[in-house]
């Protein structure tokens, strides 16, 4: 394949990934935003969402969007649920100190891994995808009767591919309803702009907090929901998505939604794209790099507040 | 009886306590205690900085594994002997220390703990990706030939568990008596109230910057001292899961504690050596070992028996 | 008399508003000197800019001539000077004996038991300070400034939430400083201020609005208006 197509194709890939980086940092971000700690044990709740999807969609005979539907509706609460209980058992008991919050969720993040393994097992099984079907790019090039069309070998993508992108962008667009319109968001940005406030005017902080670390997990496990498909379902597989989504979440500027989406396309894109030109490894090694060194010297991201 | 004579007294003891055990247990756990010794020696260098100073680092794994390969590939590649090896792992870990330090001190409270995390990420990878070397995920084997000071082999059990046991010595020794002397009391001012420390005329950069590179370079001579003596390096130490022991280790002995460390890793070792026994996903026990002492005994073990019944130690 | 202190233009700027502005200020070696004013007036930014807490927006401190402005807090410090905090900030999790040990920079038996025996808490040494009552932290706080024999000990609200009996104490205390310590006092207890100031400065909105002997200031119109008429 020539440069050009390579490029297309390595953009393609780039896209699926940002949109699933997306939803997942947001989720991260939600919750460092209202909440002002770290969840450490996000990326389990992804895993969480890729796993129970495999439960829910492996059983379900017929066509296979039955099972990834039910899996889309069902996987999030599952995750979602879970969290809750997290806060109410982890973090309300430490009083969401930050740093007490950290070690905890650390403690989270081995205990939903572990059990994955011990339930679901050390295998990497896939969902199959409601759709999919091939569909090839063309490309275009200067010829003889000036601009020419034909389709490279080897450049195509799947409508289930694009489906993931679509889907990401209309969550994030509901997203952004539930935020700026509707009470529960009126109720979520109150109370995380002050909280004494919010307590004054008789908003329930606890549930809201609880609330919202439910809907930060179902939003990463919706986004694996989206993924497992076309990644496997594997109980190691937070991992990556949580160094992802900090690094998302810090060059984007913690707790702003804005420079969260912005950062998801910048690094997911160019994670897709780096990583067919360049090693994977030494991609990784520079944007960790890049994250510290933004940390260090420009704490407020490109938009948002400083972590202290 | 002074408090500075039962501490010194505390320590010769443990250390006496420790020969004895090396002398009368069997092969196994004289093996077991040897690596709990070393490893320990990792907790004794977190808990200076984490313990004593307050700061959380969620990286320390980039120092112990920078003493690792130091030592490990000075041997390996260099064929360097064992002491000259030892002396390149401390000497690494101290330089990469200054410079984390040098970059990480310039923020506070979460933001420290997410740069180091990622600079320790940044530095498993980079092992990884110089796999050509560092032998990757898989690391590499020390020559057995080559472990060995001035005609006593490391690879003997029993010379070996007194190699640990003088390396574990040295780190418990030096700490204890830091923590006595003014510069260990402004760490503990710094950890208490870094404000007020400041505003009594001290300079608590400087001293938080000592901290990381003290605390670094112990974890970095622990790290050389595992290479030699139990002849491997890999990229696993250099792991997140790497940089999690020792917080966890020094949260269940006790944080600001000498003898702490030695407790938390003796107790979680053998917990997971007996959990391996029953399943594969014996790392669940760190997991609720973490959440439990999060909720219930953020002092630890040694940190409870100070806050209920012995004042005094230190 | 030398100068042991001296400002000169210095100004602290918050977002728009000059909490300091422009303040020339100087103070006599020896001397025990109030700084009183209504709150807001900018007095804990001002001695927070002298003994280098607060960066200043613009102006230079001069301490025992030496131009110090550029100068990090701690280094202020070691020169000579010692601050207590308003709000108290003491080392609430370590001994009272450990507190003064640390303001002292040695453990020295004798030392700290004299510094903590000025403020009458010898007995408590191997208390936790954290335990203590709060007029109690107000002078164990006391007792680390003083233990650390500065020659500007600059006190931020020293009396707030003393007891008159402790207050008693306090005033002998400082008394008995005065000559080898400088002390610059901020003080709402006008009783206090008029007990054992040799001399006091009003700040208001952040500039200097009266300066004399306490009999002047009493009788001074512009600070009866400002902040003695209001309360």
């Amino acid at each position: 394949m020539d440069f050009g197509p390579h490029l297309l194709l390595a953009i393609l890939e780039g896209a699926v990934g940002a949109a699933v980086l997306a939803l997942t940092a947001l989720g991260l971000s939600l919750v460092f935003g209202v909440m002002r700690v770290v969840n450490v044990a996000h990326g389990e709740f992804f895993m969480l969402g890729a796993v129970v999807a495999w439960f829910i969609a492996s059983p379900i005979a017929g066509h296979p969007a039955i099972g990834f539907v039910a899996a889309l509706a069902l996987a999030p609460l599952v995750a979602g649920a879970i969290a809750v209980v997290v806060d109410r058992f982890v973090l309300k008991e430490v009083e969401y100190d930050p740093e007490a919050t950290i070690v905890g969720t650390i403690g989270v993040l081995y205990i939903i891994q572990q059990s994955a393994l011990m339930i679901y097992g050390p295998e990497a099984r896939p969902v199959e995808p409601p759709f999919n079907h091939r569909i090839a790019l063309p490309w275009f090039e200067w010829g003889e009767t000036g601009l020419e069309f034909y389709y490279p070998w080897g450049l195509s993508t799947t409508s289930y591919k694009l489906f993931v992108i679509v889907a990401a962008i209309g969550i994030l667009l509901a997203f952004w309803v539930i935020m700026s319109r509707t009470r529960l968001g009126l109720i979520m940005r109150a109370t995380q702009l002050d909280r004494e406030t919010a307590l004054a005017f008789g908003i329930p902080v606890q549930r809201v907090y609880s609330i919202v670390f439910g809907f930060g997990a179902a939003l990463a496990a919706l986004a694996a929901v989206l993924i497992v498909p076309i990644q496997q379902a594997h109980y190691l597989m937070g991992h990556d998505p949580l160094l992802l989504s900090f690094i998302v979440v810090i060059i984007g500027g913690l707790g702003s939604v804005r420079g969260t989406v912005v950062a998801a396309l910048l690094i997911g894109m160019s994670d897709g794209i780096i990583s067919v030109f360049l090693s994977p490894t030494l991609s990784k090694i520079l944007a960790t790099l890049l994250v510290a060194l933004v940390l260090v010297f420009r704490p407020q991201g490109l938009y948002g507040k400083k972590m202290a | 009886m002074t408090v500075d004579t039962r501490s010194v007294l505390l320590h010769l003891g443990l250390i006496a306590l420790l020969i004895v055990l090396g002398l009368v247990l069997p092969t196994y756990h004289q093996g077991n205690l040897a690596r709990i010794l070393v490893l320990a020696t990792y907790a004794i260098g977190f808990n200076v900085l984490f313990g004593y100073t307050g700061l959380l680092s969620l990286g320390h794994a980039m120092f112990f594994a920078a003493g690792m390969y130091g030592c490990g590939l000075a041997m390996h590649l260099g064929g360097w002997p064992v002491l000259s090896a030892l002396g390149a792992g401390i000497i690494a870990a101290a330089v990469l220390s200054l410079i984390v330090a040098l970059l990480a001190l310039r923020t506070i409270g979460v933001a420290f703990m997410i740069v180091t995390l990622m600079f320790a990420q940044a530095f498993f990878l980079t092992a990884l990706y110089l796999g050509e070397w560092t032998g990757g995920d898989e690391g590499f084997v020390i020559a057995q030939a080559s472990r060995q000071i001035a005609g006593f082999a490391l690879t003997d059990p029993l010379t070996r568990f007194f190699a640990a046991l003088a390396v574990f010595s040295v780190a418990l020794l030096i700490t204890a008596r830091m923590m006595h002397l003014p510069f260990g009391r402004v760490l503990i001012g710094v950890r208490e109230n870094e404000e007020r420390t400041r505003m009594l005329g001290y300079d608590t950069f400087r001293h938080k910057l000592l901290a990381v590179i003290i605390s670094g370079t112990i974890s970095g001579g622990a790290g050389a001292a595992y290479a030699v003596l139990f002849g491997y390096v890999g990229a696993t130490f250099a792991s997140v899961q790497y940089s999690i022991f020792p917080l966890l280790w020094v949260l269940l002995g006790g944080m600001g504690t000498t003898i702490g460390p030695l407790i938390g890793v003796a107790f979680m070792f053998y917990l997971i050596d007996y959990a391996s026994g029953l399943t594969n996903a014996y790392l669940l026990i760190v997991g609720a070992a973490l959440v439990l002492l999060t909720l219930f005994a953020r002092a630890g073990i040694v940190g409870e028996i100070r806050k209920r019944w012995v004042p005094w130690l230190p | 008399m030398s100068l042991l202190l001296e400002t000169k233009g210095l100004t602290r700027i918050y977002g728009g508003l000059r909490a300091v502005d422009g303040v020339d200020y100087t103070l006599a070696k020896g001397e025990i000197h109030a700084l009183i004013g209504p709150n807001g007036a900018g007095k804990s930014t001002f001695v927070g800019m002298v003994s280098g807490r607060i960066p200043a927006s613009e102006g230079e401190v001069w301490f025992e001539g030496q131009n110090i402005t550029a100068l990090p807090a701690h280094t202020r410090i070691r020169q000579g000077m010692a601050y207590t905090f308003q709000i108290t900030a003491i080392y609430a999790r370590l001994s009272l004996f450990d507190n003064v040990a640390l303001a002292l920079g040695r453990q020295d038996r004798t030392d700290v038991l004299g510094a903590l025996d000025r403020v009458g808490l010898a007995d408590r040494a191997m208390q936790t300070a954290g335990d203590l009552a709060y007029g109690h932290q107000r002078l164990l706080e006391i007792a680390m400034g003083v233990a650390q024999a500065p020659r500007l000990l600059i006190l931020d609200e020293p009396t707030q939430g003393l007891a008159e009996s402790e207050i008693e104490g306090f005033n002998t205390l400082i008394r008995s400083l005065a000559g080898d310590t400088t002390i610059l006092l901020i003080e709402h207890n006008m009783q206090v201020v008029m007990a054992l100031a040799d001399e006091i400065t009003v700040l208001d909105a952040g500039k200097i609005l009266a300066r004399g002997t306490p009999q002047d200031i009493h009788a001074n119109a512009d600070v009866q208006n400002a902040y003695l008429g209001t309360g």
